[in-house]
């Protein structure tokens, strides 16, 4: 009985607790959505809201090259935003997409998580008007406009065997240190890298590939497990910026130092103090401020009908020149450039 | 044996407190039901585009996984267990769809071989908790970690994603002439078994009063390991029926799919005001609860609020709900304590 009476108490106190709580949510709900407003604007005849949807937010990369994207939207007067999950997953993105969609902006420039799961969401998106343009990551062809391929893979691949080959003297044991297994580019660099050894480098080796997920702790500690099961090891490619960050903070402090060439793609902000104190002797990347600036660039041309996605098609891309379109529609910045102790002062991303 | 205990023809409680239309309204349910539908309004009336028949479709394509899986979740709450293995059962029946496809199942046979996977790894954490006598709590940590295992271990580094498209397109369809998406059809259909099961049968009295006093359910008859190893089977395969929903919505079977949607079942049905401790729930509560949610995240999506401002606001939002219903209770019985033995005097005339 006496239970029966709290239990009654508990639901009333509840219902009022739940009241209070919905006055404050539409406070909330109100102030954020008026923050939010009017970014929409422009859809009378050419609609250049452009918006960036990076794989997730709070990413050093994606934010330089988002600013590069803000920078050319800027200069031709377009509506620039950047939406995105905090975690890297498609489902995420999908959601981000939808809402994209709903919203009717003139065109999505999105990094892929996942090459396949997004696609059904872009193509509602196109169906509903709005360009697509990938760019980092890109899609199955037939998902997107436009991809904006930061170097082609053959390249990126190209350019860190060398740096490695050149660093270890063309032999030994090597290892790779990836982002996600999941990684759709990262995948392809290393199998390029691999025929490329391969066929070019028979002295070298790759002993392994470990995953540091693109986080700064993993990566680190598979670096140390690497360096401790692999005495041999001669050198470490990391293609992804977190990775190489993360190798070059442990080398740095070990014993290694010195006796482990480490390269890969990193930025040189990440990596200044580890190239100027010898940790690492060279490193490549592209300039992503200059990748989302051509994206902003291709989505331009693509709502203003310039340009079609076709192989052929030319378009203007402000600072950077005139590009042309590729085959399946692929649109290349150009060649990875290398960073070494002599040039990292001159560059600040 | 829970036959035994079929309800008692004559109430001996004290006489309601208050008039029927204050108990059907006044509750945290019909609360949480208000709460939703002020956002809606507040989200069509001050949110561009959210009056578009199109956000209830994406809005509930996004929540049927959440909604699929809240129904088994509630159930075992209320008993006062937790399943936090529900997320990689989704991994690992969406891995192992995808892998059976490629194998050259068809996707209906491969299915229903991830749906009884999905079942197994429910019945293996029933087994651990009912038998062996383990929380439930470290037991589905625990196989949080061996599911998400073995689905992520099953499919390597790949993705699988050559899905027959009749399929794919089926798991995005609409119900015709509607915005509804077909999903919805199968959600109602569970949805009213597990109301009914739930509220309206004998075992379901027993899930409520599980959650209120295990021995005490013990000695009125019902076989609690068997109600509690039911409900685990039950969550491992609705779990996997939305892991193969979300394989083919996306078109993609991945080891990491639905990584952390446990937490999000979780949060949407605490909110609908099913207590953690156990033994007080409603199911409408819960739907408004997961409802409650995917609203607001897709409202406040649309007024380009970012996403770290959508998980502080859904926090904050659980967190609220949570402490001011403690808070309440012990300010009314705080309030109520002078008054309590004259209350008690005059609330006792048998019926």
């Amino acid at each position: 009985m006496l239970f029966h009476k709290n239990g009654a108490g508990a639901a009333r106190s509840g219902a009022i607790a739940a009241i209070g709580l919905s006055i404050a949510l539409v406070a909330t709900g109100c102030s954020a959505s008026d923050t939010g407003g009017g970014s929409t604007d422009g859809d009378d005849s050419t609609n250049l809201a452009i918006t960036f949807l990076p794989k997730n937010l709070g990413n050093a990369y994606f934010d330089t090259s988002d600013k590069g994207g803000e920078t050319a939207i800027g200069e031709f007067g377009g509506t620039y935003a950047e939406v995105g999950p905090s975690t890297a997953t498609p489902d995420a993105q999908v959601s981000y997409i939808n809402t994209l969609t709903q919203q009717g902006v003139g065109a999505i420039v999105v990094s892929a998580n996942d090459p396949k799961a997004i696609g059904g969401a872009l193509n509602e998106a196109r169906d509903a008007g709005v360009k697509v343009v990938t760019y980092d990551s890109d899609t199955d062809v037939e998902f997107r406009d436009v991809f904006i391929n930061q170097a082609d893979s053959v390249g990126i691949a190209k350019v860190q065997v060398d740096l490695i080959a050149e660093q270890i003297g063309d032999a030994g044991e090597i290892a790779i240190l990836s982002a996600s297994a999941n990684a759709t580019n990262q995948n392809a660099w290393i199998e390029l890298m691999k025929s490329d050894i391969e066929d070019n480098h028979p002295d070298i080796t790759v002993v392994e590939t470990v995953y540091g997920d693109d986080d700064d702790q993993t990566s680190f500690d598979k670096t140390a497990a690497l360096l401790q099961t692999r005495p041999n090891l001669k050198g470490i490619i990391s293609p992804t910026t977190v990775g190489i960050a993360a190798a070059a903070r442990y080398l740095q402090n070990s014993e290694y130092k010195g006796e482990v060439a480490l390269t890969g793609l990193g930025t040189p902000n990440q990596m200044r103090d580890y190239v100027t104190d010898g940790t690492v002797t060279a490193f490549a990347l592209w300039n992503p401020a200059d990748l989302g600036y051509l994206a902003a660039y291709a989505a331009k041309a693509l709502i203003e009908e310039t340009i079609t996605g076709a192989e052929g098609d030319t378009f203007d891309a402000g600072d950077l020149g005139s590009y042309t379109v590729g085959a399946d529609g692929v649109v290349l910045l150009g060649d990875p450039y290398e960073f070494n102790k002599e040039n990292i002062a001159d560059f600040d991303f | 044996m829970s036959n035994t205990v079929t309800a008692t023809p004559d109430r001996v409680y004290r006489d309601y407190g208050q008039p029927l239309w204050r108990r059907l309204l006044v509750t945290r349910e019909s609360a949480i039901i208000a709460l939703l539908l002020l956002v809606i309004v507040v989200a069509l009336l001050s949110v561009r585009n959210f009056d578009n028949p199109i956000t209830i479709t994406y809005l509930l394509l996004d929540v049927a996984p959440i909604l699929l899986i809240a129904l088994p979740m509630t159930l075992i709450i209320i008993t006062g267990e937790i399943d936090l293995s529900v997320a990689s059962v989704v991994g690992l029946s969406s891995v192992l769809l995808g892998t059976l496809h490629q194998a050259g199942l068809p996707i209906a046979v491969a299915g229903i071989i991830a749906i009884i996977a999905g079942a197994l790894g429910g019945a293996l954490n029933g087994f651990l908790v009912t038998v062996v006598g383990l929380p439930s709590l470290a037991v589905t940590i625990g196989t949080l970690a061996l599911y998400r295992g073995l689905a992520v271990g099953l499919l390597g580094t790949t993705a699988v994603t050559d899905f027959n498209e009749f399929w794919t397109t089926l798991a995005k369809s609409k119900i015709p002439g509607t915005p509804i998406p077909s999903i919805t059809i199968p959600f109602l259909i569970l949805l009213a078994i597990f109301a009914v099961v739930l509220h309206f049968t004998p075992f379901g009295r027993g899930v409520f009063a599980i959650g209120l006093s295990s021995e005490a359910a013990t000695f009125s008859g019902i076989n609690v390991n068997r109600t509690k190893f039911i409900l685990f089977v039950v969550a491992g395969a609705v779990s996997a029926f939305a892991g193969i929903y979300y394989t083919l919505r996306f078109g993609s079977a991945r080891g990491d799919n639905a990584t952390g949607l446990e937490l999000q079942v979780i949060a949407a049905v605490l909110l609908g005001g099913v207590s953690i401790f156990g033994g007080r729930g409603a199911l409408h509560g819960v739907v408004a609860g997961v409802l409650l949610i995917g609203v607001l995240g897709s409202a406040l999506r649309l007024a380009n609020v970012t996403s770290d401002v959508i998980n502080i606001i859904t926090g904050v939002l659980l967190v609220l709900s949570v402490v001011s219903t403690s808070f309440l209770v012990w300010l009314h019985k705080q309030r109520s304590k002078p008054r309590r033995t004259p209350r008690v005097d005059s609330g006792t005339p048998p019926a």
